[in-house]
This record gives C-alpha cells, structure tokens and sequence, in this order.
C-alpha cells in the first residue's frame, strides 16, 4: 500500500471549487459580512466544529469505528495549545496548533488501542473513557490550567509574525485559513490508498485484514488522524469561539453534538460534516428566533433546548430510516436534479454508511 | 479492627451501590437478550419513567395509581418505540441501531423536559438516605436503608424476571427468539409481541431503578449520566446475561468506592468519574464478551 500515492491527482471541477471556496471565504464574506454577530457566533464556531466533525468523520464514517469521544480530544489540544502559548517562548501560533493537534493525536492512538479487540458500542464505551478521563486529567492537575483556581482562563491573544488578530474578521480569517488547509488534506486522504483502506476496513474488517491490509495500522492511523483534526479544532475553538479555557465546555455534550453533526450530515463524507456542523449549530438559533417571533418569548428557554433536543433525536431516527447517507445525500440528489446530466460513476453514488 | 470494619463498610456500600447500577444494566440485557439490540437509550428511559412519575405525583395522585400510570406509560413508550424505530430499521446492522437509539435516548430526555420542566425535583419514598439505628448499635456498622432497599428490590425483581423466563409461554418464547429469531419465527412466535413484551419490562425496569435513584441523587437530569454507567457493568458482566449485569454492577460498585477512598486522597478525588470505563477498558482487552456473555465469532 505505501508505495502508492497518498495524494491523487485533482479533477478540473476541484480546482474550479476550489477558486470559489477561495473567493468566497477570502474574498465575499470578509467584504460583505458587517456584523460581528455572525463572525463570532456563527462563522467561527462553525468552522470549528466542522473541523472537529471532519475528524469524527474519518474515525466513524470512512473507518465505521463507533467512537464517541471527540470532545475529549478537542479538550486535549484546547489545553496543549494553551500550555505550548504559555511556556513555550518564541513558538509561532502555528506551530502551537500543530504541536496540540499531534498531542490529541497521541491520546487518540492511546484510547483507540481498544478498536484493535473490539467494535460498535463496546468501542463507544471505550472511548467514553477517554472522555471523562482526560476532562478529570486538566481538571484535577493544576499544572494544565497554570495553577488557575477561577476555573475560567482567558485564552491568549492569537500573534502572527508579531500581528496580533484579535478582531471577529481577523480571527475569522485564521480559523477559514486552518479549517482550508486542513480539509484539503482530509480531501485527499479519503481518496487515496489511506481511505480506501479504511473504508475496507469499515465495510468489513476481517475480510479487509485477509486482503492484506493491516488493521493495526489502519485503525490506529484512523484514531491519530481523527484526533489531530479535534484536537486542532478544540484548540481554535477555545482560542477563537469561546477565548477562554474551562473543561466544562468539553462535555460528553459536545461529543454527542458532534456525533449528530456526522450522522446527520452525511457519513462517509466531508461535505457532510461542514453540512451537519452548520444544521447542529443554526438550527438552535432559528428555534430560538421563531419562538421569539410567533410566542413572544412565552417559551422558556430550557424547554426551547428540549424541544431542539427531541427534534435532534427525531431526525436521527428519520435520516436512518430514510436517508442514511445523511444530508449531504439529499445536496446531492438535489443537484444531480437541478444540472439533470448525470455524472457517470459519481463516486457518491457507491458510498455506504458505517456498518 | 476498626479499620477493617471501615474497609468491609467501603465494601458493602459499594456492593450495594452497585446493585443500583445492575438495575440500569438490567433493562439493557433484557432488551439485547431477545433482539440483540443494544439500547443505548436505556438511561433516558430511566430519566423519563421517574420524571413521569414524580410528575403525577405532584398532580396528586396517590403512589400506587402513580406507579401503576407511569408502568402503562412506559409500555406505550415500548409500543412506538416498537413501531416507529424497530421495526422501519429490521435488519439493518447493529451500528446502524444503536445509533437510532442514541437518537430515541434524545427525543425521551427532551420529551421529559419538555413535559415537566428541567428543575430538580425530590422524592421521598419513605426510606431515609442515612445508616440503619440497629446496624449501627449491633455491630458497629454505617449502612443506609435506602442501599439496603435497592438491594432487596434488585433481588426480588431479577428473581420475578427468572421465574418469569423460565415458566410462561411467554419467557419461553422470548428464549426461542434471543436463540434464534428466524426459527422462532418461522414455527409462530410472534416477534412483534415479544419484542413489546420485553421493552415494556425494560421500562418497568427503569421506572424501578429512576425511583431508587431519584431517591438518593434527587430527580434531575443527571440521573442519564449516571446510567451511562451501566454500560461498564455490561461490559464487565456480558451484554447477554442477567447474573452478569448483577455481577459486573457489583464489581463496578466495589471498585470505584475503595479507589475513591483509598486512591482518591492522592489525585484529589473525583476517580469516580472514569474508573468504571478504565475497568472496563482492561475487561475489553482480556476477555472482550465479559464474564458470562458469549463468545463472539465472527465470519467474512
């Protein structure tokens, strides 16, 4: 397997993609979009967690390895960036990210040891472990949170080549650089020797296994890679999103959030976690705007969250029964019907969910 | 001698403790055992049952009609659950359902809610949370009713379900179908029947465990969290056994009060919280289908 290509050649629609993400990350938003609001509550966050469902994805829906612990890996490089900022003089700001991605990745490749001996929801439970382990780890160390007893640590400010970006655009526009340089990567990845052996591996391991490919390898690779991209997104989201530190907001919470992201979005694909990312996370804000609208702020906001919850739940059983590929299943087949040419062989069209 | 009173104490409670969460592991095995389906949203039903029912009781309704109203509630929960998740999903593969049982987990938490409001709520069944007088005079010992109560409850209810599997049509049945659902099948056992025969016994099973629960920690939503730790004692115990749901609660239960109180000191506490996974981490690694459950074997 190692002496193919890991990165593959680029399609011409790619590259046109690939100028319009360009224009319109670069270019559009940062000239069009006033508002603080959406830099900070929405774009930012967004991205983020995309980034954190791009690693789930890999580990569940490329590898079908049932995992559930990403908030503890975004928790791991939250802190690892945290520390790197603070005792590491001179470090650029990249490098910090990268260093904290590769640390997440390390506790990664620990707690998917036991994807080696076992899979489906004794695998989630496993990696529960790494999730309350790891949150009581720079809980009850106070070396990882410098010795801060507010329980709230205010992230430091981002510093490029000396340029401090601080401001909503600028912060913007470092997390849309990582979240492009890193999905691209991914892209890749998921399309060459590596993703196709995972998703061997996921279609049915022991068959897989007797082909040749080795499951340690493959799995492990699968574990690190995932939590590199939570821990790199753990860390811009504490340092761009929430600009503090606190365990707290790395509950198994978050973890199940970004596991709706990936089924709900589409497992199997990238798309799918920008997709599911966005839906988790607007489709709060529109609940909230409509309650507001039509009941005048009659609805309490905790039964409001119940109501997101139940809705949540509901559509995960709805896109399983219906749709397993996810929303971004549903983007497809609504494109294939607008530019009604068919593509010949779509490489969608073969995917398959985890399992 | 003190000290190994204080050392068989940690013990006891933490056995007793335990059997709380073989109750919660108790409702999973019953479900896995005839559908092998792993109910992900066995701790919301938990939530879901206690919450109704301190709910109609604050309606004013007496104990036992409130019992009896949350138990047909929860029969109905078994019913759509049967009908609008299980069956649209027969046969698909077992990620693919215990993924939509994360998502019933969600729409029963959010439901409960909804419902009756986030707020903690108290229940008091009449059993104190603190050590029995005459344990405490006779032999020194701080125990407290309310474990004792689970215990006893644990052991009635687990002996009723046995006595039920092995005497009714109804248990033989739902043994025929955990062997082999297409022969059950095929020779007339109807599935659907057993299938809601079983979830409506999980649910009575929850309201049992969410009643004793709520009664230590208070009716609020963290009740779900502990239940997830039931998923540790099914690993440890085996998804498929009833003795080893008891079993791995009471390992589980033991082990993480003597870490918490002998190894807890030194990392300032709070092991609790992830001992029961790392143990069963360990259980993964050496003997993954746990002390009773059945060896897996699986074919390309």
């Amino acid at each position: 397997m190692s002496d193919k290509p890991i990165f593959m050649t680029f399609a011409r629609s790619d590259v046109t993609n690939f100028v319009v993400l360009m224009i319109v990350a670069f270019a559009v938003i940062p000239l069009t979009v006033g508002s603080d609001y959406w830099y900070t509550s929405i774009l930012i966050p967004w991205l983020c967690l995309a980034l954190a469902a791009i690693g789930q994805q890999i580990v569940m829906g490329y590898t079908g390895q049932l995992a559930l612990g990403a908030a503890g890996f975004m928790a791991a490089g939250a802190f690892a960036c945290f520390n790197l900022e603070l005792r590491v003089p001179g470090l650029p700001f990249a490098g910090s990210l990268l260093l904290s991605g590769v640390i997440a990745a390390a506790f990664g490749v620990l707690f998917g040891l036991p994807s080696l001996r076992v899979r489906g929801i004794y695998l989630m439970v496993a990696t529960l472990a790494s999730q309350f382990f790891i949150i009581w780890m720079i809980d009850k160390f106070g070396w990882f949170k410098n010795y801060d007893t507010s329980g709230i640590i205010t992230a430091q400010d981002i510093e490029i080549f000396g340029r401090p970006f601080t401001s909503p655009v600028e912060m913007y526009l470092v997390v849309a650089v990582v979240v492009i340089v890193l999905t691209i990567p991914a892209i890749n990845l998921t399309r060459g020797a590596v993703g196709r052996s995972w998703m061997a591996v996921r279609d049915m391991d022991i068959a897989a296994e007797s082909m040749g490919i080795s499951l340690l390898r493959t799995k492990l690779l699968a574990f690190a890679i995932s939590a590199f991209y939570c821990g790199v997104a753990g860390a811009l989201f504490a340092f761009t999103y929430l600009k503090s530190l606190e365990p707290v907001a790395f509950d198994i919470k978050l973890s199940f959030e970004i596991l709706f992201m990936v089924i709900l979005g589409g497992l199997g694909t990238i798309n799918g976690a920008f997709i599911g990312a966005a839906f988790i996370l607007l489709f709060p804000v529109v609940l909230n705007s409509l309650g507001n609208t039509y009941f005048h702020g009659m609805i309490d906001a905790t039964i409001m969250s119940a109501i997101e919850q139940v809705v949540f739940g509901a559509l995960i059983i709805l896109f399983l029964i219906y749709e397993p590929l996810g929303m971004s299943k549903l983007w497809t087949n609504l494109r294939q019907r607008m530019f009604s040419r068919k593509r010949a062989g779509d490489a969608r069209a073969l995917r398959k969910p985890a399992g | 001698m003190t000290e190994f009173l204080f050392f068989f104490e940690v013990v006891l409670a933490g056995m007793l403790a335990g059997t709380m969460y073989s109750l919660v592991a108790l409702g999973f095995v019953l479900i896995y055992k005839a559908s092998s389906t792993f109910n992900f949203a066995q701790g919301a039903m938990v939530f879901f049952a206690v919450l109704a029912f301190v709910g109609l009781m604050e309606l004013g309704l007496p104990f036992g009609v409130a019992f009896v109203a949350t138990a047909l509630l929860m029969v109905a929960v078994g019913y759509c659950t049967e009908r609008l998740v299980l069956e649209p999903l027969m046969n698909q593969s077992h990620d693919t359902m215990l993924m939509a049982t994360i998502g019933l987990g969600f729409v029963l938490e959010g439901l409960a809610q909804a419902v009756w409001g986030v707020e903690v709520r108290r229940l008091d069944l009449g059993i104190g949370d603190f050590p029995i007088p005459w344990l405490v005079d006779n032999l020194g010992l701080f125990v407290s009713a309310l474990d004792v109560t689970a215990g006893v409850v644990a052991a009635a209810l687990i002996g009723t379900l046995a006595l039920l599997f092995k005497y009714t049509k109804m248990g033989l049945g739902l043994r025929a179908v955990a062997d082999d659902p297409g022969a059950a099948a095929s020779i007339g056992i109807p599935l659907k029947n057993i299938m809601l025969a079983v979830w409506s016994a999980a649910g009575i099973v929850a309201l049992v465990a969410g009643m004793l629960w709520g009664a230590r920690a208070g009716v609020q939503f963290a009740l779900v969290d502990l239940a997830l730790k039931a998923l540790p004692v099914l690993i440890i115990g085996g998804f498929s056994s009833i003795p080893g749901a008891i079993v791995g609660g009471l390992i589980i239960g033991v082990t993480e009060k003597t870490l918490e109180v002998y190894i807890g000191p030194y990392f300032g506490g709070g092991i609790e919280g992830w001992a029961p996974y790392v143990l069963a981490i360990f259980f993964l690694l050496y003997r993954p289908e746990g002390l009773f459950g059945e060896k897996i074997i699986r074919r390309v």
